[in-house]
Parts: structure tokens; sequence; C-alpha cells
């Protein structure tokens, strides 16, 4: 047992855990995905605990509305990559462990080479595409995954794939129909609440890794921070969902051009407009509204013409529509979508919270 | 014993999600009863068309995953789970 006694003292006091856990703890790996709200108390944990290898694989850049609830993060790291501030941080935590950071998403390219590489995988995406992708993908593989999710003042828990367990399709065969199901960015989210469902993840990973207690598989753990209440759920596997053995692209695909639909706030979009020069501004709105304010780079396609004129514009770097007020981009931001366009932004509020947040010279009207 | 007085009463059904959402409140009561699982499922469906749209939608009877054909019993206890998606 060669390792640092003093760091990890008081586990190794604690009756049912002790040297041969933590052994087992560090030499064990784990791919986390997402290093947002629920990836943020998983990473932080994890590594404190001292697991040997953590992967951490996002793409995404820290806003100020993440700071509430990924505290991880800080005011200055504003405009940063998740993953690049995670991975210092956590290893100013635990010098010790083995960070593997991924900035990219989970993708369909990328998600069998990167999961074979650990042995358990931690669920904290915010898109559906992105989980039945894991759950597929730990399929295939083998191995199982922490799911954990949030919607409102509750959350969900559970083991899925573990030692022949049920998987999550076995608990929710398909994904919802679009716009259905909102997320955090579109819904709010209570800055605790993927804490204690983060921290309930750990607690499986931990279980899982060292075999200590009772890993919640065929189970699913609900909570509600408004009432208190965790309620567990039974269920069982069924054969044709642990019988996958191949990803099915499509699936993703479908499902990633109905949820991928991002808000972003103006002042986000001026971070970002910095960050990243490739970012097409689609102005949807009509002509003489555009001689009242407008932004100068954006470039000007009538909410009517944005299916004919998609030519105009590149599928593969980011686009963010702006209308006056934000509804009349969200539908053009829709018909993107539809036609393939994964990197979509609605401007949250449109030109006119553009001009009270971030240009005070612009005309309102 | 008092289990067997409460058949003739509203059925309390637990909603969680975006189920709570659609339907508009935490708990949904019906005084209609229900062979199956199916059944019940049906109805709802009926009266809250979104519910459908979720294409995942769980129902549990006494904190078991319940499958359609699943009877239901005066005194069961009810949950709606869907799958929900942020993090």
């Amino acid at each position: 047992m060669d390792f640092n006694k003093e760091k990890y003292n008081r586990q190794l006091l604690l009756i049912g855990f002790g040297e041969e856990a933590q052994q087992k703890l560090l030499n064990s790996s784990v791919l986390v995905v997402g290093a947002g709200g629920l990836g943020v108390p998983v990473l932080q944990y994890l590594t404190g605990m001292g697991v040997g290898k953590i992967g951490i694989i996002d793409k995404d850049l820290i806003s100020e509305s993440n700071l509430h609830r990924q505290v991880l993060y800080s005011v200055a790291d504003v405009g940063k990559s998740k993953v690049q501030v995670a991975t210092e941080r956590l290893h100013a935590l635990n010098p010790d462990v083995e960070l593997l950071p991924f900035n990219d998403h989970l993708r369909v390219e990328n998600a069998l080479l990167l999961i074979s590489l650990f042995d358990v995988v931690v669920d904290c995406t915010d898109n559906f595409q992105t989980r039945y992708l894991i759950n597929d993908a730990c399929v295939v593989l083998n191995k199982p995954f922490v799911y954990g999710a949030i919607h409102q003042y509750e959350g969900q828990i559970s083991v899925f794939n573990y030692q022949a367990s049920a998987t999550y399709r076995c608990l929710f065969p398909s994904a919802p129909e679009n716009g259905l199901v909102a997320d955090c960015n579109a819904n709010g989210v209570l800055g605790v609440l993927p804490g204690i469902v983060g921290c309930y993840q750990a607690n499986e990973v931990v279980k899982i890794l060292t075999g200590t207690g009772e890993v919640l598989f065929n189970k699913m753990l609900v909570i509600n921070i408004l009432d208190n209440s965790h309620l567990i759920f039974n269920f069982q596997a069924k054969k044709e969902n642990q019988n996958i053995t191949e990803l099915k692209p499509d699936d993703y695909q479908s499902l990633c051009s109905s949820f991928i639909l991002n808000n972003i706030t103006p002042v986000e979009l001026t971070e970002r407009l910095v960050l990243e020069p490739g970012i097409q501004l689609v102005d949807v709105r009509e002509e003489f509204e555009l001689e009242i304010c407008k932004i100068d780079r954006a470039v000007h396609i009538p909410l009517r013409e944005i299916t004919l004129r998609i030519n105009e514009l590149n599928s593969e770097q980011p686009v963010v529509l702006i209308c006056h007020h934000g509804i009349r981009s969200r539908h053009a931001a829709e018909d993107l979508m539809s036609k393939g366009f994964s990197k979509v932004y609605n401007l949250t509020g449109g030109i006119d919270r553009w001009a009270r947040e971030v240009d005070d010279s612009m005309q309102l009207y | 014993m008092q289990k067997r007085k409460l058949e003739i009463m509203d059925q309390h059904i637990l909603l969680f999600g975006a189920t709570k959402d659609i339907i508009g409140s935490s708990i949904y009561s019906i005084n209609d009863s229900f062979k199956t699982v199916g059944e019940l499922r049906e109805h709802l469906y009926k009266q809250f068309p979104s519910l459908e749209k979720l294409n995942s939608l769980m129902i549990a009877v006494n904190m078991n995953y319940a499958e359609d054909l699943l009877e239901l019993k005066a005194g069961d206890e009810i949950a709606l789970i869907p799958p929900v998606s942020g993090g």
C-alpha cells in the first residue's frame, strides 16, 4: 500500500472503507461527461478522494450564469474553457490524480474510444442526445455508468448497466419530443440541486469502484429539495436493451437537431465574440427595423428567407440568431437545426436586451 | 384494514418532472377506476396529449416500474416519472 496515508487518513479510519478500498480508488479510472452543474461536484469529490485517473470531457466555456451552481469556477474564469479551468483547479486540489481533459463534445465518432479507456462513466450532461449516446456506448462496451439529471427542484440518480443490470433505455426507451422537457438554461435551477445530485453520483462511483455498500442499480432515486422527499423506484432489465452491439448515429443526430438549441444572453455573447471569431450573427428582423438599430457585424436574413438563404451560412460554425425580443429568432434557430445546423444559439431578449445590457448607445423601439 | 375503506375514494397520482408542468400540479386525482396500467395510460394520454409526446413515461405502482398489463388494485400508489435532461 504505497500512497499518502495522511492525505486519505479520514477515509482510512472509516470502518468499512480503509486501506483496501482506498487502494482500489487509486487504481481506478472514471470518465466524467460534462463539467457543468453535475460534473463540478463529481469532479471535486472524486479528485479529493483520490480516484487514480479522471477524464473530463466538455466543450463549453464558463459563463457568468454558470457560477451560482458550478462553484469550481470564479468570475475571472468567465469566457474560459471549462475543462481547462477545471483541470487546473482539480490538479491543485490533488496532484496525485491523473487528469485527462478533452475539450470536445462526446460524439458518435469519439464515444467508444474514450469510454473504453475508463472503468466507470458519469453522465453529467444536460441533454438527451448525449445521455442516449452514453447509454448505448456503455452497453456496447459493457461499462457501468452513473446517471444524474435534474428538473426544476427534482433530481434523478441511478446506476445503469452495472453487472448486467437495467440500462437507461429499460427505464426510458426513447427521448421526449422536441421542446417538451426544458433544460436548466431555459427552465432555471436552484444552485444547490446539481450539487446534491452530483454528490449522490460521486458516492455511487465510489461504491462501484471499491465494492462498498449497495450500488443503486435497478433502482432510481428521485429527490425533491422542496419537500425533502427521497423516493426509490425499482425496475428491471429488458433483454432487448442489453443486446446493443453498435451505436445508432441517426438516433443521436435526430435528437441532436431537436435538443441543442442554446440560449445566449447579450453579455455571454460579447464574451463569445472575443473568443470565437468564426461565430456567425444573423439578424432575422425586417429591413425597417435594422434602420432603427443593428449590430454591425450581423448579417441580415429576414425570418421568411432563412431556409432559402441557408447556403450563406456555415453549418460547422456557431450561429447566433437575433431579432427584436428573441421570439422570431427562436423560430429561425429551429429552422436551422431542422436543416442540420448543430451549434445554434438564440439571443435571449433580442436586440432590445442587447441595447439595454451591452450597447446603451443603441436606439430602442 | 383502513385501506379497504378507501376503495371508492379518489385515486391520487404523484407527478414528477415535466408531467407536473404538463398537468399543472404535483398530484393528479381521478375518480374513475382503471383495470390496468395500460388503461390508465390511455386515459392520461387522452386527457393530456403532451404526456404521450414524452415518448418515455414510466408509470410506477407501489414504487415499482409497471408494465401496461399490470392490474391495478384499490390503494395502489401510482406515480408518473418522465425522463429529465438537466445537468
